[in-house]
């Protein structure tokens, strides 16, 4: 078809679907609200699931983390009604096999967790206190804001120092700077020497700073120093002693491809040693292959949503043009004693559908464009609009015009002319 | 019919045109042969059901014979492709229907456009071309009115139009006059006396005696044969021409 003749039938499309401006726009809606919403919840998909890879890999994707856990009760070896001691967890011999004997481990870092609450002047908080190594930092990938990490002289010096995560530290010292201040750790001071910037996106809510991600590090050997591997456990009025050595050991693997066989021997390791299952072990590599196939199962399962609804639209654009095609059989007839051929009957009603669908489409991907914005604001989650999103569904939703206009326009340019002109 | 000052522009050699209706053939024509010569003015009279309209189909190939051939202008129909039936249509027939069947969502120049736009190679003056048609039957203010704001008598002036635009060879009328009052009728027969004095070769099919008789030349029907041949005079401008 001549340039002209095309432009020619799109106005003339245009101008026919005008004269029933109601029934057009309501014919678009199944293709409208069916390319915004895939639009939509493709770029919530993709939010949700670059949240989840974020946190994943920030716990490094090179490493193998184990974990301390409390057993079961009943396997507690319990005294007394209110005080109890509660022996378990990974031990300095765990993390000294791993460090002596495993081959391909570049790093390994133990982490001992302190029960106590941190304040400056009347602000109180309960962050994880860590004691830990000063490459934990680097192994764990943490990025120094201000100040300085914890350093070798802290550690050999067993100094009182601290540094504070950007959340605790935005909730202890909410205007003024922290480097430098004397922060209490339970009974006994710290000074801030530096903060390091959130790991993960950073919740909104400041009242639940109180038990969210804030982290404290102090030097491993002032955590040895000042609190014992004897530990008090406040829990529901009863008190609680517990024994743990260490209660994390992150395992840094030199080749990321052997991160699974580094984590198949922890396993085994500790299954020899440790008499009950009081540990776990997390590896980030495998959560993030778990994460990758969660989305790809979301993927399949959006691909058909959104072909069952623009299959619904499309369906619904062929029903009004079929009914239209049987309301215009006249004019039909005319055109055809006038000279048009089939391919021009076929063309003017396809370019309706398509205007339609197009019309729909374009309509839907503002929507859909929209909405993301709206649900970012409002329910605090990311969302991420792929460019080839909204492409991807205009294609599609003009592709649908096609398919379901062609059978309306196939019945339109097969009629008999003499029987068009005699249709009423 | 062997007048040598004769040029044939439709021919109908043998055209017979069947409808099955259940067990029953019906032939609305019947081994009909015919030749409406160039620049002649034809009224085609006949009871209801004789085949007038079946003709006029014929004529304006929007339909097919069922056996015979036809040819307009000097091109056999008979082999030809709906495609190249369809360009035979908008390149050498003008309609005129009862209804007048103007296209409702297109202005008054639009609609007298119609038949250039379906042409595999369109004039340039088209448009030039449809404006002064639109003056020439007297629309020329009216151009960008829809058919619902026209009166009876205007719409089928826009469809006499169109039915020149293409400069056809042969132009078809049933019953164009059937529904107007009888002065807007001698309005639009006035106009086809004044094609039929330039030259145009004219072919109306009416019921109506009266209309029959503005004629040139009148043609009977019956049960899809010719009853009979009713000559005028040969004087028309355009039969020298
Ligand atoms: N589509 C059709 N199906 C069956 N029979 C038809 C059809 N069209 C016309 N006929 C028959 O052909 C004959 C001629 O019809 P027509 O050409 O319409 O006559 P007229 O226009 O002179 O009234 C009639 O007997 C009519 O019943
Ligand atoms: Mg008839």
């Amino acid at each position: 078809m001549k340039h002209g003749t095309l432009a020619r039938t799109v106005k003339l499309g245009i101008s026919s679907l005008l004269l029933h401006k109601l029934r057009s726009l309501l014919t678009t809606l199944g293709v409208l609200f069916g390319t915004s919403s895939v639009i939509a919840m493709l770029a919530i998909g993709e939010g949700a699931s670059e949240e989840a890879q974020e946190q994943i890999r920030q716990l490094g994707s090179r490493n193998v983390i184990l974990r301390s856990i409390k057993p079961r009760e009943d396997f507690a070896t319990g005294g007394g009604q209110s005080v109890r001691v509660l022996s378990y967890g990974l031990t300095e011999e765990d993390l000294a096999r791993i460090e002596e004997t495993f081959p391909g481990v570049a790093r390994v870092v133990p982490v001992r967790e302190i029960y106590e609450e941190v304040r400056f002047s009347d602000r109180m908080l309960n962050p994880r206190v860590m004691a830990t190594l000063p490459v934990y930092r680097d192994v764990t990938g943490r990025v120094v804001a201000e100040g300085r990490f914890i350093t070798d002289q802290d550690e050999y010096g067993v100094a009182n120092v601290c540094v504070l995560s950007y959340e605790a530290a935005r909730y202890l010292f909410p205007v003024t700077s922290p480097i430098g201040e004397e922060i209490k750790i339970g009974a006994d001071y710290y000074t801030v020497v530096g903060t390091t910037l959130d790991r993960v996106r950073q919740q909104s809510d400041l009242a639940a700073a109180g038990k969210s991600s804030a982290e404290v590090f102090i030097p491993l050997e002032t955590g040895r120093k000042w609190y014992g591997n004897m530990q008090v456990k406040l829990r529901a009025g009863s008190r609680e002693m517990e024994e743990v050595e260490l209660h994390e050991i992150v395992v840094e693997v030199e080749d990321p491809a052997n991160v699974e066989l580094v984590a198949n021997a922890c396993r085994e390791m500790l299954k020899r040693n440790h008499k009950q299952s009081d540990y776990e072990i997390v590896v980030p590599l495998e959560l993030l292959m778990r994460a990758e196939e969660t989305k790809r199962i979301f993927n399949i399962v959006l691909g058909s949503i959104a072909s069952i609804s623009l299959l619904v639209g499309g369906i619904g654009i062929m029903n009004v043009m079929l009914a239209t095609v049987t309301e215009r059989t006249r004019e039909i007839g005319i055109r055809r004693a006038l000279g048009a051929k089939r391919r021009h009957i076929v063309s003017q009603f396809l370019v309706e559908c398509v205007v339609l669908s197009v019309g729909g489409g374009l309509l839907g991907v503002v929507l859909g464009l929209a909405t993301p914005l709206v649900v970012e604001h409002y329910a605090e989650m990311r969302t991420i609009i792929t460019p080839t999103a909204p492409i991807l569904a205009f294609l599609i939703s003009s592709g649908v015009g096609v398919l379901f206009g062609i059978y309306p326009a196939w019945r339109a340019a097969t009629m008999d002319p003499v029987e068009a002109l005699r249709h009423e | 019919m062997s007048d040598p000052s004769r040029v044939p522009v439709a021919e109908l050699i043998g055209v017979t045109r069947e409808y099955r209706m259940g067990q029953n053939l019906v032939r609305a024509l019947d081994e009909f042969s015919f030749t409406f010569g160039r620049g002649e003015y034809w009224a085609v009279m006949g009871s209801s059901g004789s085949g007038k309209s079946t003709l006029l189909n014929v004529l304006g190939c929007i339909d097919r014979p069922t056996s015979g051939d036809y040819k307009v202008d000097g091109i056999s129909t008979a082999r030809l492709g709906d495609d190249e039936l369809s360009e035979v249509r908008s390149r050498k027939l003008g309609f005129v229907f009862q209804s007048y069947n103007l296209i409702p969502q297109l202005n008054v120049l639009e609609n007298i456009m119609v038949p250039l736009f379906y042409q595999d190679e369109p004039p340039a003056d088209g448009e030039e071309r449809a404006r002064k048609l639109a003056e020439r039957v007297g629309l020329a203010k009216r151009l960008d009115h829809k058919p619902t704001e026209l009166s009876g008598g205007q719409q089928q002036r826009v469809a006499i139009a169109r039915a020149l635009v293409n400069q056809p060879a042969l132009i078809l009328a049933d019953e164009a006059t059937g529904n107007l009052d009888s002065a807007t009728a001698l309005e639009i027969l006035a106009l086809f006396d004044e094609l039929h004095a330039e030259g145009r070769t004219i072919v109306l099919v009416t019921h109506e005696p009266d209309v029959g008789e503005r004629a040139q030349h009148v043609l009977r029907l019956k049960d899809g044969r010719i009853e009979s041949v009713k000559r005028g005079q040969n004087s028309a401008a355009g039969a020298q021409a």
